[in-house]
């Protein structure tokens, strides 16, 4: 009874370090190539265009809403303290800090890490990724290689209009809902953010980006077993970038700013 | 006076996954120009095999030559390039569904710098031509095709650099049988103006005869019959005579849960 539970557990932890260094492997191949030609400029640009670009509208709806929606809940929580004023301080703060990469990081991961996954996914199981190889050119390098960029590249930028809608959002509700003054709102958010602020903010992204493609390829290379296995893979690819996401912003954010 | 070195020369492969052995100690030579067909049912290791060749499946002992080389032993760059000299016409076709076919068609060219991306849009035209279709299917995008249109496109991509050797994983498969020899007579074409040496997996009898100048028979991971393809249908091994002419009763035996 206690053998079979010491050698389910170390089964277990045999199958996470597997896991751990097959994945580690993936990301340094797929990074290697990144200074190895030849490069798939066509390949970049549409990841790019598919991770950024058409991402924009939904980071920036729940990057608005979620701005406001800090002032209106400080005000509530505040008002009770007299430091209503604090509220331009807490949204800039809270939205360059967590909620823009956060949030902009899982709404890419539930589009872009899951289709990516998918792709790729039926890709391997329609030998679509061998017949790459017979094609004179590596998969690694075509189908992985420019994703991790456009993530590392793209989630910056969206994170950038995400932290500007952020603080809109919240200036919106304040000024029209609160009653607060356009220009002292301004003001108290101008003085309350600080470059590394922001600056961390953004390599909280370009991490988060890199491990969403990360994810979606790595999930979505490996699949098998038809359409199953590929709705397997992008279950997992969502799942397991959420969970990174979230784990590498605690210990980002416990790097950058504890005391 | 010394025999021609095989174009493919294949010793002792083998191959298991797991507990479950697929290849068995397979030894074979193709020679140059010649259309080889071989013959097995379901999960007798055809495909496995090929993708040996390819590089696609690492074996776990044995060696495969081409031209005398042995590529398991080349370095990685060495079996790029080899693989760049296989053209191989995969069993769904596996067409890019994010391309159109003109770029399907010349992606092997256009990897490997032969062509810009203007001339290759034209050159796709010629090389779809010789495979029966419109060039302005090049258009088109895989989805948009029908299944013998998609082998169509599969097989001129599978021509367009040239290549030395040609593979072909189950050619005629979903096809209906005017289709199946329609494809099979633009195989034996393509492999005759092309002068490569080609590989054929297939369990179609009707398509193994049209394709193959030699056959040999795989079952269990073993090659257990190889002879000219004129005798396929009459090899005198009972174990082929039973898989070609679809008998039920004979020396091979279906695993069937009761």
């Amino acid at each position: 009874m206690l053998l079979d539970l010491v050698a389910r557990l170390g089964r277990t932890t045999l199958g996470l370090i597997r896991a751990a260094g097959s994945l580690t492997l993936f990301a340094l191949s797929g990074l290697s190539h990144l200074i190895r030609p030849p490069f798939y400029g066509r390949v970049f640009l549409s990841s790019f265009l598919e991770t950024g670009f058409f991402s924009l509208p939904v980071v920036a709806l729940t990057a608005l809403f979620s701005g406001g929606v800090i002032a209106l809940q400080s005000y509530t929580g505040f008002a009770q303290y007299h430091v209503q004023n604090a509220i331009a301080g807490i949204v800039v703060l809270a939205v360059t800090r967590e909620l823009g990469p956060v949030l902009a990081g899982l709404m890419v991961a539930g589009r872009v890490g899951a289709a990516m996954a998918a792709q790729i996914g039926t890709m391997r199981v329609t030998d679509q990724i061998d017949a790459l190889s017979t094609l004179s050119t590596n998969p690694m390098k075509y189908l992985v290689t420019p994703r991790l960029l456009a993530g590392l590249v793209a989630l910056p930028l969206l994170v950038m209009v995400a932290d500007v809608l952020g603080v809109a959002g919240g200036f919106t509700v304040s000024v029209v809902k609160l009653g607060f003054s356009p220009h002292a709102y301004i003001t108290a958010t101008l003085n309350s953010v600080k470059a590394i602020d922001v600056t961390v903010g953004l390599v909280k992204a370009a991490l988060f980006g890199f491990l969403i493609a990360l994810m979606g390829c790595y999930y979505g290379y490996n699949s098998k077993g038809g359409a199953e296995g590929v709705g397997t893979a992008t279950t997992s690819a969502v799942v397991a970038a959420s969970i990174l996401l979230l784990a590498f912003d605690y210990l980002l954010t416990d790097l950058f700013f504890s005391q | 006076m010394t025999s021609p070195t095989p174009k493919i020369r294949i010793r002792d492969l083998h191959k298991s996954f797991g507990s479950k052995k697929v290849l068995d100690g397979i030894n074979l030579d193709v020679m140059p120009g010649t259309s080889f067909v071989i013959i097995g049912g379901s999960g007798s290791g055809k495909s496995v095999l090929l993708r040996c060749i390819l590089g696609l499946i690492t074996p776990d002992s044995g060696s495969i030559e081409i031209d005398g080389e042995n590529i398991l032993a080349a370095s990685s760059r060495r079996q790029e390039t080899l693989r760049g000299e296989i053209g191989m016409l995969f069993q769904n076709a596996a067409l890019f569904d994010s391309l159109p076919v003109w770029e399907n068609v010349t992606f092997g060219l256009l990897a490997l710098k032969r062509l810009n991306r203007t001339d290759a849009r034209s050159h796709a035209g010629s090389i779809l031509a010789q495979v029966g279709l419109d060039p302005s299917v090049g258009d088109l995008y895989p989805s948009e095709l029908s299944g013998g249109m998609q082998k169509r496109v599969g097989l001129a991509r599978a021509i367009a650099a040239r290549p030395d050797i040609l593979f072909f994983d189950e050619p005629t498969t979903g096809l209906d049988p005017i289709m199946g020899a329609v494809i099979d007579g633009l195989i034996v074409d393509c492999v005759k103006k092309l002068g490569s040496t080609a590989i054929a997996i297939t369990h179609d009898m009707a398509s193994a005869q049209r394709i193959g100048d030699e056959a040999a028979m795989l079952y269990k991971g073993q090659l257990i019959w190889q002879g000219p393809g004129s005798s396929l249908m009459d090899s005198g091994n009972p174990m082929v005579d039973q898989f070609t002419h679809g008998r039920r009763e004979g020396p091979i035996t279906m695993e069937l849960r009761r």
